[in-house]
C-alpha cells in the first residue's frame, strides 16, 4: 500500500539577518493513510514549518513531498489549491473562524470554492456540524460559542468536504484540559473512520492518543516511534463520570 | 453570483459608516454628471425650441438703416426693401422657398371696451411659412384675401388674452385706428424669442389692407417693407443663400463694388445657437468637475478596499488554506469594491435626479433628465470601482497563504 505522505530531505530555511534559518532540515518520512501521527518537540523546533509544508501552505526550500503520489512542487497552482480544498482538512490553534458569519456558513466556505450548489453545501455543514456534536448551535456566530465549540466548528470546517488528511497545529492549545480530551476523542472517531490526522501538541498527553510521534528538535526529527494510544473516550468517562 | 454578491454587501454592511464616507466621492460625481447632463439638455431643448418658433431656415432680411429690434428710420433715409423685392427673391435664387415682406408697427388694439397696444404685422401669407406659424383656433387669411384687401386679422396668444380673456376671439371684431377687422384665427403660442420679446403679443393682417387702412404711407413709399423674412429650402447652405441674397440686393441697389452693403441679412438660429454653444462650453466645465470628483472618489474605494484587505489578511489567509484559488480572491475584493462603487453610483443618480427637479422647481431653469447619460454615470462608476479596486483586489489575491494567516 503507497503512503499517504512521503518526504525526501524535506527542508525550508527562513532567511534571518545575515544568514539562514533552518526551519526543517533534512526530513525523511512516510505516513500512511489512516495514521494518527502527532509531531511534537520544544517552541520554535520546526513543526508549524513542518505542518504548513504538509498542508501545501507553504513551499520546501528544498527536498521532495509527495501527497497521495502526487508531487506537489510539480502541480499548478490550481490543482495545489484544489488539494488544499478537498484532501486536506486544517485545524488552528487559534480556530480562525470567520467572526461574522454563523456556525453553519463558517463550515459552508470551503464548499464555496468547489461550486457546489448551495442547497448541498448547506446540507453538508449541517451533517458536519452533527458530527462534531453541535447541531443545536448553528446559526451561533462565533462570538456566541465557547472555545470547545468553535474548536469544534473548525474541526466541522475542515472535514466537510471529506478530505483523506487532517492537519492540526496544537488544537487544545487553548482549550481547558477537560475540552481538549473531548477534542481528542473526536479524532479518534475519525481517524477511525479513515482519516489520516497529523496533530502538532507541545502536549504528551495528547501526543498519547496518537498511534505514533514525531520528535523534532531544531529542525531535525530526532525521534519517531509508535505505540498502542490511549482510547479518549474511555479516559473522559474515567475522569469526568 | 447573486450570493458572492450577497457575501460582498455583507462584508459592506460590516463597516456601514466607512462603505458610506467612502461612496461619497462617487456619489458627488454621478449626481454632479446627472445635473449637469439636464442642466444642458435644457437649456439646449429651450434653445432649440426657440430656435423652432423664430422659424427654422430663416433668414431676415432688413433695410440697412435699421436696427435688430429698433424701429427708427434714420432721418432723411429712405426705406430700401420693397414688396417687389420679396416677389422676386424666390424667383431668383433657386433654394428659396418662400420670402415675405414684412412691415410692423406699434398699435392700439380695440375690442368691446378692452384695448392694448401691440405689434401689427402686415404682410402675406408666406410669412406664416416663413416663421412656422400654427393656428390654435380659426384659419389663416389666403392670398386672394390678402391681394384684395380684406379686413381679417390673425390674433396672437397674448393680445387674446389681454383683449378677450377666456372668450374665443373668432368670427369677432376689433379696431385699430377705428376701422373694424374681422378675427379668423389665433395663432399657436411661440413665447418668448431669445431676446426676451414675447412672440405672442401680435397681430397679423393682410400688408395691402394695411396700407390702405393702418399704415398709410406717401405714395412714394407704398410698396415699402420693413424686413423680408426668407425661408430656405430643408438641407440648404443657409450661408450659400446668405450670400446671394447679399449679391441680389447689390444688383437690384446698383451697389458700387467699394461701397457698403444697404441690407443687412441676419440669421436668427444662429443667435440661438450661440447661446446652446455657451450653454454647452459651461456643460462642460461641470463635466470636468464631475470627472474629477469620480477620480477622488475611485481614489477613496481605492484606499479604502487596501485598508480592508490589511484588516482582513487573516480571512484571506483562511480562504487560500481551505481551497480558495487566487482568482477566487480576486473576484471577490473586485466585487465589493465595484458594488460599493456601484452603491455610490445608485445614491448618485436618486440625488441628482431630485437636484435637477429641485432645480427646475425652484431657481425655474429648465431642466431634462438624459437616461443615457444616467446609465453612462452608473457604468461609469461600476468601472471606477473596477479600476480602483483592482489593484487592491490583486494585492489580496497575491497574499501568501502562511503570511496571511501569521498576520495580527
Ligand atoms: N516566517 C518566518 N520567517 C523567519 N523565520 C521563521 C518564520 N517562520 C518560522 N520561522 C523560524 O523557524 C523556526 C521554526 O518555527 P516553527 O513555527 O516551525 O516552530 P514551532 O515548532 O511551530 O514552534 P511553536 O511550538 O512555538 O509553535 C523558528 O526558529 C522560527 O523563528
Ligand atoms: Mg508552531
Amino acid at each position: 500500500m503507497s503512503a499517504l505522505i512521503e518526504t525526501q530531505d524535506l527542508t525550508r530555511h527562513y532567511p534571518s539577518g545575515e544568514g539562514v534559518v533552518a526551519a526543517l532540515e533534512g526530513l525523511d518520512l512516510e505516513i500512511g493513510p489512516g495514521e494518527f501521527v502527532a509531531a511534537m518537540g520544544p517552541s520554535g523546533s520546526g513543526k508549524s514549518t513542518f505542518l504548513n509544508l504538509i498542508g501545501c501552505l507553504d513551499q520546501p526550500t528544498r527536498g521532495r513531498y509527495r501527497l497521495a503520489g502526487e508531487d506537489v512542487a510539480a502541480l499548478p497552482p490550481d490543482r495545489v489549491a484544489a488539494l488544499r480544498g478537498e484532501q486536506i482538512g486544517f485545524v488552528f490553534q487559534s480556530f480562525n473562524l470567520l467572526p461574522r458569519s454563523d456556525a453553519l456558513a463558517n463550515v459552508e466556505m470551503p464548499m464555496l470554492y468547489r461550486g457546489l450548489p448551495r442547497r448541498i453545501r448547506r446540507e453538508r455543514a449541517a451533517i458536519a456540524l452533527e458530527r462534531v456534536g453541535l447541531g443545536q448551535r448553528m446559526h451561533h456566530t462565533p462570538s456566541q460559542l465557547s472555545g470547545g465549540q468553535q474548536q469544534r466548528v473548525a474541526i466541522a470546517r475542515a472535514l466537510v468536504n471529506g478530505p483523506g488528511l487532517l492537519l492540526a497545529d496544537e488544537p487544545t492549545g487553548a482549550l481547558d484540559s477537560r475540552t481538549g480530551l473531548e477534542i481528542m476523542a473526536l479524532f479518534q472517531a475519525l481517524n477511525r473512520a479513515g482519516v489520516a490526522i497529523l496533530c502538532v501538541t507541545h502536549d504528551a498527553d495528547v501526543a498519547a492518543f496518537a498511534s505514533r510521534t514525531l520528535r523534532f528538535r531544531d529542525g531535525k526529527m530526532i525521534e519517531d516511534s509508535r505505540y498502542q494510544p490511549v482510547d479518549a473516550e474511555a479516559m473522559l468517562r474515567q475522569k469526568f463520570q | 453570483m447573486a450570493e458572492a454578491l450577497l457575501a460582498a454587501l455583507g462584508a459592506l454592511a460590516a463597516n456601514k459608516l466607512r462603505a458610506a464616507l467612502t461612496a461619497l466621492g462617487i456619489f458627488i460625481g454621478v449626481a454632479a454628471v446627472i445635473v449637469t447632463v439636464a442642466v444642458g439638455a435644457g437649456a439646449r431643448q429651450q434653445v432649440l425650441a426657440q430656435i423652432q418658433s423664430l422659424g427654422a431656415n430663416l433668414l431676415v432680411v432688413w433695410g440697412a438703416n435699421v436696427r435688430l429690434g429698433g424701429v427708427s428710420m434714420g432721418a432723411g433715409q429712405r426705406p430700401n426693401l420693397s414688396w417687389d423685392d420679396a416677389q422676386e427673391i424666390p424667383r431668383q435664387i433657386a433654394a428659396v422657398q418662400v420670402a415675405a415682406g414684412t412691415s410692423r408697427q406699434q398699435q392700439q388694439v380695440v375690442a368691446g371696451n378692452q384695448n392694448w397696444s401691440t405689434t401689427v404685422v402686415a404682410t402675406d401669407p408666406d410669412y406664416f411659412v416663413a416663421h412656422d406659424w400654427t393656428t390654435q383656433e380659426g384659419r389663416f387669411f389666403t392670398n386672394e384675401e390678402a391681394m384684395s384687401g380684406r379686413k381679417l386679422v390673425l390674433l396672437g396668444a397674448t393680445v387674446v388674452e389681454n383683449l378677450f380673456g377666456d372668450e374665443d376671439p373668432v368670427g369677432r371684431e376689433i379696431r385699430i385706428r377705428s376701422t373694424p377687422f374681422e378675427v379668423i384665427g389665433v395663432l399657436g403660442r411661440k413665447g418668448q424669442n431669445p431676446m426676451g420679446q414675447d412672440q405672442d403679443d401680435v397681430v397679423i393682417m393682410p400688408f395691402w389692407t394695411a396700407r390702405r387702412s393702418v399704415m398709410g404711407a406717401p405714395r412714394a413709399f407704398a410698396r415699402a417693407v420693413g424686413t423680408i423674412s426668407v425661408k430656405v429650402h430643408e438641407g440648404e447652405s443657409m450661408s450659400d443663400v446668405e450670400e446671394e441674397l447679399r449679391q441680389f440686393f447689390r444688383q437690384r441697389h446698383r451697389v458700387a463694388a467699394n461701397e457698403p452693403d444697404t441690407v443687412s441679412i441676419r440669421n436668427l438660429s444662429e443667435i440661438a445657437a450661440t447661446r446652446d454653444a455657451s450653454a454647452r462650453t459651461l456643460s462642460l466645465l461641470l463635466a470636468a468637475v464631475a470627472a474629477v470628483s469620480l477620480l477622488v472618489g475611485g481614489i477613496g474605494v481605492m484606499n479604502i478596499m487596501l485598508v480592508s484587505v490589511t484588516e482582513r489578511t487573516r480571512e484571506i489567509g483562511l480562504r487560500l488554506a481551505v481551497g480558495a484559488r487566487r482568482r477566487d480572491i480576486l473576484r471577490q475584493f473586485l466585487l465589493e469594491a465595484v458594488l460599493l462603487a456601484l452603491l455610490g453610483g445608485a445614491v448618485g443618480v436618486i440625488v441628482g435626479i431630485g437636484l435637477a427637479h429641485t432645480l427646475a422647481g425652484v431657481a425655474g431653469w429648465p431642466v431634462l433628465i438624459q437616461w443615457d447619460a444616467v446609465a453612462l454615470a452608473v457604468t461609469v462608476s461600476a468601472l471606477t470601482g473596477l479600476f480602483f479596486g483592482y489593484y487592491p483586489a490583486r494585492r489580496a489575491a497575491r497574499l501568501d497563504p502562511i503570511t496571511a494567516l501569521r498576520h495580527e
